[in-house]
């Protein structure tokens, strides 16, 4: 049984999905642009490789669903923390279904799981943060106040702080957690004046690691215990200035992921997975 | 009167007191009875007509405090220790304990179902100890109570982690219980319901760091302590004032609704507290009210520092005691279950205990301001006085005086007077001004792209600290004060430390226009009751400031300051004279008389002229000071100077103890196109009267008494670094006529006078005639300044932000050591600055160059991080003592 504030981003399992050939044509993306199909399925496919491989996680996919557009974007339908999963009420009218799926591999993997049912709560678990000691959530076009309100509920130990979202699509489309104790933030007004938010709502210390390119602020981090700091992070190729910034890390195992054509339809290094550990070390 | 006091564990404590026993009383009595001596932490509470927790007021009288009903307390933890390892004994650890089991099974503490399992374990490890699959049924958890809504397979896994802990004695499973707890976001929270301005249901959540603001669980504010620049009550509405944010000019003031004035009244007496506990050193002076309508409340125990620093001299064995069982505890209190009375002994008393520190710092906290009065509160505040009198620090026992001075720049020179001699007294005056900047420090640090200089190389990552973090220490430059003795020698060290490191988020630093963070201490943030002063300039033309003093009992003359920078020494002599000026609240105000360390003669007139005269000296240090600015200066600078002036009147002597009295003053400076506001010194004086308080409430703006021609001037210095300020006056008169309680109204009339103030609540040497009581003082000063060459350790003179300052006073009889410390932020980089000034006092048989040597040795010791950057002995020997009063 995992104690509060269990080894922060040990993971053991992850949960992807597929992309559906739907994606190109009908998933969500706040700017026009065209989606290659097979472009977008060789950088997933990639992705997955590196969870498993790199990371040694025991990566469970699921099977895409044409009906479902965004489904490979399976963060914003559950958040997971220690042995708890709340699976959400997506913002997107047409991404609920998304939830279904992630349901079931979340009870397969015996986590307890709490439901958002009530139907005035929309969460994207894009817009939460959880910092290893607590949640901030971005309250956007896709979560609302009722949303917090659920994962608050959900996740008693720790504060669940809100954080108004002004332009970007998720909290996390600025931000990630680069370590234990660190933020990683884009340098745009709206992800620096969050940031501020944050450091205002919150009791505890943060380092903050600020990038050019707020799309390069959305990293995944884990901690391994054979390697100790891994950051997946953008490539140069899409991000040069940022991925300097990382490159001056020390102690950090950098695994650059490409993420060209998923980005095109506002989806970043995190959105495509969601993380859990099974073992409750500590 | 039979009182009954529910204990942690569930039981009853009955006993009796006597009718007019005060509540520290009975706490002291329970304490004992649980043998509990860091008791720091905990209080007793009553339940008022609205059924409402309220906290028993140590210093007031029971039968004050419960008007109707039985005589019925609970023992509680009261400040939920942040750190409960810190604590030094597991029995404290104990009742922690027991207090959190009962926030967790209440749900006042919310926890998850896994750290449910995890604290239910740790429980019965400490109750039941080892499982042992024999003695133990295989129910055998089922009688203890771990959650509100506990389920079978809850105790299922406490019982499987349960089996786990083989070997774990009692008190390590606390400390892992302890462990887990605190992280909860929730621990040590003590919340109110309140609406907010628009009628929407919030919960204002007060703890250890500053108050939360929740709507159902969502935390949707805080404001952390040192953001925090006053907090009041007005009928049912609470009120905070918040330090202006970074691109923000003004304060803000924000209300909270809550359900009726007494749930106001609450929130901000606990609020109050946590205040003072956890952020303070030591607690502050009650305010010296005369008119005044505001509660006199203060937080009158000791605080944190100070209980950590007596509990670590704890020396007795770890005291037996028997833990509960959790079943029987829980039972009590469950609807059904009687209390069950088996195994009734709880605690094993060990001889040992009351040795220990029973140091009742009666001094009284913060803050607050309260526009009704209530005559009653205005008794309960004589009574308060009293009590101050009465408890006079064991010697052993440091006493610190708590002043927070914020000054960023330390230039701020004034004389105090003291008038009192024949107790110690010490007035602090401080002033401090920062102009602000990038420094190398900064341009390195900050790299986020908007400030930083150097973008392009970014990846450095850097602590984003919480605002609160802002104030710890404090820096700054310095600041002085003055002790007076009673003694006929007096010689003062000052021996300043100081240490970089600390890197802050620009986020601290001056907006774009210049307008800057305030740079109010937070700590003096609760002062409200002196009377401070703000003072706008801009750097440019840098003025002096000025000082208000009010003091409540009696006046005291400031004593000087001098400036040294590193060219050496400049020594700024000053006297001020006080008009009364816009007074119309009737502050009394003191006179201040400027007095140079190294010149006796100089000073000498002064304190001989009881009249005040203005002197123009400030003006050339004005100039001086000047030129530095303009070399310093930077494009968005401020310039925040605040002094506070702590007065605190310790009477050692006992022939009259007087209440210590504050003064804090602010002068703060504007770049000049901030605020076209005024040049004029602005000062706001709060004075104890509800009225102006209110008005002051409501406002943004301040209720501002322009004075112009204050007591004191102080210089500002641009350079934190290079600059040193000190300002030492001893005043010492032999016979003061403080004894006497006189009043003169006279005396308002020259200077300010505070009326409310001068008439204390006793009539203990309340006011003072400023200029006749004058003291009249003949001494013999030298002054000597050993500074290392070093100098400055940013290489650049700008000031940075005064973040928080604070002094520390202690003393034993023959020496007074006043530590003050301030932070400053001057662009990404912090600085802690320490000043200790140690002034000891005696007839001479006391070998001061030893006592110096031992000072530096301590201070180095006692800082091992710092560097020792300047040493001033101040040497000042009386000639001939004559009879100051008139």
């Amino acid at each position: 049984m995992a104690g509060l504030m269990a080894g922060f981003a040990r993971y053991t399992h992850a949960v992807v999905r597929g992309i559906p050939t739907s994606l190109a044509a009908d998933a969500l993306r706040s700017s026009r642009s065209d989606v290659d199909l097979a472009k977008a399925r060789a950088e997933h496919e990639a992705y997955v490789a590196v969870l498993r491989t790199e990371l040694g996680l025991d990566v469970v996919e699921l099977a895409a669903d044409e009906s479902l557009p965004d489904c490979v974007f399976v963060e914003d339908a559950a958040v997971v923390c220690g042995d708890t999963a709340l699976v959400t009420r997506p913002g997107a009218e047409s991404r609920r279904g998304e939830t279904e799926a992630m349901k079931g591999a979340l009870k397969d993997l015996n986590l307890n799981i709490v439901e958002m049912t009530d139907e005035n709560a929309t969460l994207d678990g894009g817009d939460v943060l959880f910092t290893g000691r607590e949640f901030f959530v971005g309250l956007s076009k896709r979560t609302n106040q009722r949303g917090a309100e659920i994962l608050a509920d959900a996740f008693k130990d720790y504060a669940v702080s809100t954080v108004p979202m002004l332009e970007a699509l998720h909290l996390k489309s600025f931000c990630s957690m680069g370590g234990p104790g660190l933020i990683i933030i884009g340098s745009s007004e709206p992800a620096q004046k969050a940031l501020k938010i944050m450091q205002q709502m919150s009791d505890h210390r943060y380092d903050k690691l600020t990038v050019p390119d707020d799309l390069a602020a959305n990293c995944i981090y884990v901690n391994l215990p054979n390697k100790g700091h891994v950051l997946l992070h953008c490539t140069a190729e899409e991000f040069p200035e940022s991925t300097k910034v990382f490159e001056k890390l020390k102690d950090y195992t950098l695994i650059p992921v490409s993420n060209m054509e998923k980005v095109k339809l506002d989806g970043a290094l995190t959105c495509c997975s969601v993380l859990i550990n099974k073992k409750g070390n500590n | 009167m039979q009182c009954k006091v529910t204990l942690l564990d569930g039981s009853d404590y009955t006993l009796d007191v006597e009718k007019r026993a005060r509540g520290q009383m009975l706490f002291d009595k329970v304490c004992d009875h649980l043998n509990l001596l860091e008791k720091d932490y905990f209080g007793i509470t009553y339940k008022d007509i609205d059924n409402q927790k309220n906290w028993l007021d140590p210093s007031k009288e029971l039968k004050k405090q419960i008007r109707t009903g039985p005589w019925n307390f609970a023992f509680n933890v009261k400040f939920y220790p942040p750190d409960p390892a810190q604590l030094t004994e597991d029995i404290t650890r104990y009742y922690l304990c027991l207090q959190l089991r009962d926030d967790v099974v209440s749900g006042r503490l919310p926890c998850s179902f896994a750290t449910h399992t995890v604290l239910g374990s740790y429980t019965v490890q400490s109750e039941l100890g080892d499982y042992d699959p024999e003695e133990l049924a295989s129910d055998y958890i089922g009688e203890l109570r771990f959650a509100p809504n506990q389920t079978k397979e809850l105790e299922e896994k406490v019982m499987e982690l349960h089996k786990t802990y083989k070997g774990m004695t009692p008190a390590e499973a606390e400390i892992h219980f302890l462990e887990n707890a605190k992280k909860l976001s929730m621990f040590g929270v003590d919340l109110h319901h309140a609406k907010d301005s628009e009628g929407v249901e919030i919960m204002l959540g007060v703890c250890a760091s500053g108050l939360l603001i929740y709507r159902d669980r969502l935390r949707i504010n805080r404001f952390a302590w040192p953001k925090i620049l006053k907090i009041s009550y007005k009928r049912n509405n609470f009120y905070i004032k918040i330090r202006p944010g970074e691109f923000e000019q003004f304060e803000s003031t924000i209300g909270f609704k809550l359900p009726n004035h007494r749930a106001a009244k609450r929130l901000w007496k606990v609020c109050v507290e946590h205040h003072t506990f956890f952020r303070l050193v030591s607690p502050e002076a009650p305010p010296k009210k005369f008119l005044s309508l505001g509660s006199k409340f203060r937080y009158s125990g000791r605080t944190q520092a100070q209980t950590r620093r007596a509990s670590s001299q704890i020396i007795r064995p770890a005291p037996f005691f028997e833990r509960f069982s959790s079943k029987r505890y829980n039972m009590s209190r469950s609807l059904d279950g009687a209390p069950i009375m088996e195994n009734h002994e709880t605690l094993m008393k060990d001889g040992a205990t009351d040795g220990a520190a029973k140091v009742i710092a009666k001094g009284d906290i913060i803050t607050t301001v309260t526009t009704e009065k209530k005559a009653e509160e205005e008794k309960a505040e004589q009574e308060d006085a009293r009590m101050d009198e009465a408890e006079t620090p064991e010697p052993t026992v440091t006493t610190p005086l708590r002043q927070d001075t914020k000054d960023t720049e330390p230039p701020a020179e004034m004389v105090k007077h003291q008038t009192n001699i024949s107790e110690l007294k010490r007035s602090f005056l401080e002033t401090g001004g920062s102009a602000q900047g990038l420094t190398e420090w900064e341009k390195r640090l900050s790299s986020s792209p908007v400030h930083s200089p150097r973008a392009d190389e970014a990846p450095m990552i850097e602590p984003l600290e919480p605002q609160d973090a802002k104030d710890e220490p404090p820096t700054g430059d310095e600041t002085k004060e003055e002790v007076e003795p009673k003694a006929t020698e007096a010689a003062g060290y000052l021996v300043k430390l100081v240490a970089d490191s600390i890197v802050t988020d620009g986020a601290t630093s001056s907006g774009p226009h210049g307008i800057s963070l305030s740079t109010t201490m937070d700590d003096d943030v609760f002062m409200d009751a002196a009377l401070r002063e703000v003072e706008e300039k801009t750097p440019d033309s840098q003025d002096e400031r000025l000082v208000l003093k009010v003091s409540p009992g009696a006046v005291r003359q400031e004593v000087s300051q001098a400036i040294s920078d590193k060219k050496g020494t400049l020594i700024i002599l000053k006297e001020d004279k006080v008009d009364a000026e816009g007074d119309e609240l009737g502050v009394l105000s003191e006179k201040e008389e400027p007095e140079v360390p190294g010149e006796a003669d100089a000073e000498k007139n002064k304190l001989l002229s009881s009249s005040t005269e203005k002197e123009t000296i400030e003006e050339d240090v004005a100039a001086v000071i000047e030129a530095r600015t303009t070399v310093v200066k930077t494009p968005s600078l401020k310039i925040d100077v605040k002094a506070d002036d702590i007065a605190p009147i310790k009477g050692i002597d006992s022939t009259k103890k007087a209440m210590a009295s504050w003064i804090s003053e602010e002068a703060m400076t504007y770049a000049s196109e901030v605020l076209s506001v005024s040049t004029n010194g602005v000062e706001e004086m709060r004075t104890p009267d509800g009225l102006q308080h209110e008005a002051e409430i409501f406002t943004f703006e301040e209720v501002q008494v322009q004075t112009c021609s204050l007591t004191q001037n102080s210089v500002s210095e641009s350079s934190a670094t290079s600059f040193a300020v000190s300002t030492l006056g001893w005043v010492s008169s032999s016979q003061k006529t403080s004894a006497d309680p006189e009043q003169k109204a006279a005396i308002a009339t020259e200077t300010e006078a505070a009326p409310a103030e001068s008439t204390g609540p006793t009539s203990l040497d309340s006011s003072d005639a400023g200029t006749k009581e004058m003291p009249v003082v003949h001494t013999e000063t030298k002054t000597i300044t050993y500074e290392a060459a070093e100098g400055e350790t940013n290489g650049d003179a700008d000031p940075g932000v005064l973040l928080s300052a604070q002094t520390i006073t202690s003393e034993t009889t023959s020496t007074t050591t006043t530590t003050h410390i301030t932070k400053t932020v001057k662009g990404g980089v912090s600085e802690t600055r320490i000043e200790k000034r140690i002034v000891i006092t005696g007839d001479s048989d006391i070998d001061h160059d030893e006592a110096l040597a031992q000072a530096i040795k301590e201070a180095k010791e006692q800082h091992p991080d710092m560097s020792v950057t300047k040493v001033v002995v101040h040497k000042e020997t009386e000639i001939t003592p004559e009879e100051g009063e008139d």
